[in-house]
């Protein structure tokens, strides 16, 4: 058994140190990996390996002890958290990396500049179909969504849908690129995601009163745009040294920029 | 109506069927003409040498052929000797009716039926979680085998090959005139010595058209990698069997759909799409020449 | 067919003299024999295997109280309530406060996407199988096959990248249709990768029929077309049956196209230019989030069990028709 262990270690594990994975949100994955590379430069003992799959992923990773860090575009739900809580015996490490605004896209194309809240909500809740609905064409309005392990879909259900499905009609994507791409070329779609991402598409402004908000720096900060958010990372009670040190790059003037960079927002 | 008449029609629906077989043709090519169109502008000496870079616009696509020509190697390693076995097992050992030669050929049968997710959640329950898990409790606690990994992903994609390999074994030792077997045993040979000196050397080209046919096909399946270890992105080369990999099929389904920019990573995309097509398709035009070759050779 | 090309007796017997006669050799033979005989033992193993670990994984949504109370097979297959003040439904939403888990919209989306590529390719591949084997000369049937082996060969994940990126475009453009990505979509690129198994399969059913057949046809002054359609079409019919339902397997099964080029909303609708998800696409696209053990880990295999025993079932009945063609044909007597 000793030599069988000896031989499987062998195989397994690499010469150097494990590196240190962070998984989760694919909001935040092409951000984090401008952090490792750069932390890496920094620290070369420091090894930081990040992939996506969305915040249900990370989480569900973080708890299968199979990530040390889960990226997360939500707060982690009181199911994660307990089941967490089950896996450590203590709550898990929760802080804030980033900020992001939740952008709703449209094809450049589409005249409809601007909805409320509650046109949004009856659009993806499918209680509308059509754009000339809310102001505009007489087309059917094409909804574009997440995957479910999403944690932007998580977050636009829970703050836009107050919990109610999404219409069945929505057609799930596996990433924000995809939705953008989607809604570039669909001339009537609608989708939302990161407002980092918005490319060859339009981004609309959410109507409070007589004012069209749009997700900018400013208003996302301090709170003016109603679907902003901040993004997380989640460790165990104890993280180990490697996840401590990127951590506390991560949180520095220098990471901070570049997620203003990346188009996504510093948390000061 | 008129026998001219019968005639006229029948070349007029004899066309019709041609021209179904153009419209296959045509298929293919416009395939082939959208990823050489799309594909070829984005091949240069830093796209095979290089891993991908910021947000999958530029650099290239190394890792992932890396990952494609080790996961694939460890597949073959894995998949020939069984393959080869149950082949000579079919041709050379069972009664051709006997029970369990029949059994063996309805379980390839299916095996070659099943859908290539079902393979990956096999993987998935059966080498991550089963074997990995009874690995990493031997060597004491820790996590390293049951996660999705190298390994599994190979050993995955060799029982969906299996059915490859054995038909083009199969049909490679049946290809072996039996006289030169019956000649190997009156010179006294015993069965074993057959087998390895006569039968099997004369089948080698059928079983590497097997094998290479396998290896095409290991390439291009995603769907059970994507359970079993495949990754999005990696900034190193895989360094153990334990390690998750980069894959063409993958990347490409990766580049088409999740790319932050998905017009910016167009190029990257369509040069994956064309070197995963130039793979496949040089590989199998080396195993219709391997065929071609041993029939040639046979009969001669 | 295979083994009685030569009016010898089967090795077998011969070597089985042959060992008795030389002792030091006999060990040897034994092992080898011993080892391959074992090694065909893994193939029934590899469809065993599968199918036990897979059911075995889905067994907790039938056995754990907690699982089988978030999906019930009513929740399962009958419509549910999802939304206050609005009709029960069919809902795939396995991630919710309230789990949805009807798989119905999944067997619709997986029928409506295979039915679509079935309906292309059967037609297509059987008449260029039937141009193979009684129009053309020997040379274009030559090239024909190989080719027809490239298309076979191509990744279903460039035929579904092809989709998304060019078919959808000009899809949506010809026809109008709402949806750029939907199960009409999926199945035109689907058929791409079905095709050829229908070609294979039904051109070598066609070959099978005697030749014999034929030039009696002939004699008699029929036409070719007369005598491809109603001697050798017919001939053929079960083989070429077994084709189709050969095809439609491995497009219910089939995972990259539907989850690149189908829209994957799970809706119940029975219209082909709307969007569908598909069993299979399903599982890929859930797979990776799950957490191990749990309702939604375990729906997901329960949902490969389906797909597997479908599998099972359509390849049994495949093979039953074609031997039943072959048994057919060696009753009928050749010349």
């Amino acid at each position: 058994m000793r030599a069988l262990s000896v031989i499987l270690a062998l195989l397994g594990a690499p010469a150097l140190a494990e590196p240190l994975t962070v998984k989760g949100s694919d909001t935040l994955v092409g951000l984090v990996q401008r952090w490792a590379a750069s932390a890496m430069k920094e620290d070369a003992a420091l090894e930081v390996q990040v992939t996506g799959g969305g915040s249900g992923t990370g989480l569900a990773a973080l708890e299968n002890g199979s990530t040390d860090v889960a990226m997360s575009s939500r707060p982690i739900s009181d199911r994660e958290r307990e089941r967490l809580i089950a896996r450590y015996g203590a709550p898990p490490r929760e802080v804030a990396v980033a900020r992001d605004g939740v952008a709703f896209f449209v094809n450049a194309e589409n005249p409809v500049r601007a909805l409320t809240l509650a046109q949004l909500r009856a659009l993806f809740l499918g209680d509308v179909s059509r754009w000339s609905d809310v102001g505009g064409p007489d087309r059917l309005v094409v909804l574009y969504t997440r995957e479910n392990s999403s944690g932007t879909y998580a977050f636009v259900r829970e703050r836009l849908l107050e919990n109610e499905e999404f219409a069945p009609r929505a057609q799930p994507l596996p990433g924000t690129g995809a939705v953008v791409n989607a809604v570039s070329r669909e001339r009537w779609g609608l989708g939302f995601g990161g407002a980092a991402f918005a490319r060859r598409v339009a981004t609309l402004g959410i109507q409070v009163g007589e004012r069209a908000i749009h997700p900018t720096p400013e208003a996302v900060r301090d709170g003016s745009y109603p679907l902003a958010r901040d993004l997380y990372f989640y460790l165990p009670p104890e993280p180990s040294p490697a996840a401590r040190r990127f951590l506390d790059f991560v949180l520095s003037d220098r990471a901070q920029a570049q997620a203003r960079a990346a188009g996504f927002f510093s948390l000061r | 109506m008129t026998s001219q008449r019968r005639h006229a029609l029948s070349r007029v629906f004899g066309g019709l069927t041609g021209a179904a077989a153009a419209l296959i043709l045509l298929g293919l090519a416009v395939i082939l003409i959208d990823a050489v169109g799309g594909g070829w502008a984005a091949l240069s000496w830093r796209f095979f040498t290089e891993g991908p870079g910021e947000d999958f616009t530029q650099g290239g696509i190394f890792p992932a052929l890396y990952g494609t020509a080790v996961l694939t190697l460890l597949m073959t390693v894995a998949v020939l000797p069984f393959g080869v076995a149950t082949a000579v097992y079919l041709h050379e050992y069972a009664r051709p009716a006997g029970r369990l030669a029949r059994l063996v050929r309805a379980a390839i049968h299916n095996l070659a039926g099943v859908p290539s997710i079902v393979f990956g959640l096999f993987g998935l329950g059966f080498f991550v979680h089963t074997v990995g898990g009874s690995l990493d409790a031997a060597a004491g606690g820790g996590l390293t085998y049951a996660q999705p990994g190298l390994l599994w992903a190979a050993l995955t994609l060799a029982v969906l090959t299996l059915p490859v390999v054995i038909v083009a074994t199969e049909e490679a030792l049946r290809a072996v005139p039996q006289e030169l077997r019956l000649a190997s045993l009156a010179l006294g040979a015993t069965r074993a010595q057959t087998l390895m000196r006569v039968t099997l050397p004369g089948a080698l080209p059928g079983i590497l058209t097997g094998a290479v046919l396998a290896v095409s096909r290991g390439a291009g399946e995603v769907a059970p990698v994507l359970l079993t270890g495949v990754a999005f992105f990696m900034p190193e080369l895989p360094d153990s069997l334990a390690s998750e990999f980069m894959h063409l099929g993958y990347h490409t389904y990766v580049l088409a759909t999740q790319a932050p920019d998905v017009d910016a990573a167009r190029p990257m995309l369509y040069g994956t799409v064309l070197v995963l097509l130039a793979l496949t398709f040089l590989l199998n035009l080396l195993a219709v020449v391997l065929r071609s070759r041993a029939r040639r050779r046979l009969s001669a | 067919m295979p083994d009685r090309v030569l009016p010898v007796p089967h090795p077998r017997r011969l070597l089985q003299g042959g060992s008795r006669a030389r002792p030091r050799g006999a060990l040897t033979d034994k092992l080898v024999e011993l080892a391959v005989t074992a090694a065909a033992f893994v193939g029934i193993a590899a469809v065993v295997l599968i199918l036990l670990f897979i059911a075995k994984e889905a067994l907790p949504l039938f056995l754990d109280p907690a699982q089988r109370s978030d999906a019930s097979l009513a929740k399962l297959f009958l419509p549910q309530p999802w939304r206050t003040g609005q009709p029960d439904a069919l809902i795939w939403q396995p991630v919710s406060q309230v789990p949805k888990v009807s798989v119905v919209p999944l067997l619709l989306g997986t029928l409506k996407v295979s039915s679509v590529a079935v309906a292309l390719a059967v037609p297509v591949g059987v008449a260029a199988a039937l141009f193979s084997s009684e129009f053309a000369p020997r040379w274009l049937r030559e090239l024909l096959k190989p080719v027809v082996e490239l298309l076979a060969g191509v990744p279903s994940v460039v035929l579904g990248f092809f989709a998304l990126t060019t078919l959808a475009t000009a899809l949506q453009d010809s026809f109008e249709l709402p949806y750029r990505l939907n199960a009409l979509l999926a199945g035109v690129a689907m058929s791409l990768a079905i095709v050829p198994i229908v070609f294979t399969v039904a051109e070598d059913a066609f070959t099978t029929v005697p030749g014999t057949w034929r030039e009696a046809s002939f004699a008699l002054g029929g036409t070719r077309w007369e005598t491809a359609v109603r001697v050798v079409l017919p001939a053929a019919a079960p083989g070429v049956l077994g084709a189709c339902v050969l095809a439609f397997g491995r497009a219910a099964g089939e995972t990259m196209i539907v989850l690149m080029a189908s829209g994957n909303a799970a809706l119940v609708s029975g219209s082909i230019v709307d969007p569908a998800r598909t069993v299979a696409a399903t599982i890929a696209a859930e797979m990776g989030e799950v957490v191990v053990g749990g309702m939604h880990y375990s729906l997901l295999f329960f949902l490969g069990v389906l797909l597997f025993i479908f599998n099972l079932v359509l390849n049994a009945t495949a093979g039953a028709w074609v031997r039943a063609r072959v048994r057919r044909r060696e009753g009928a007597g050749a010349p």
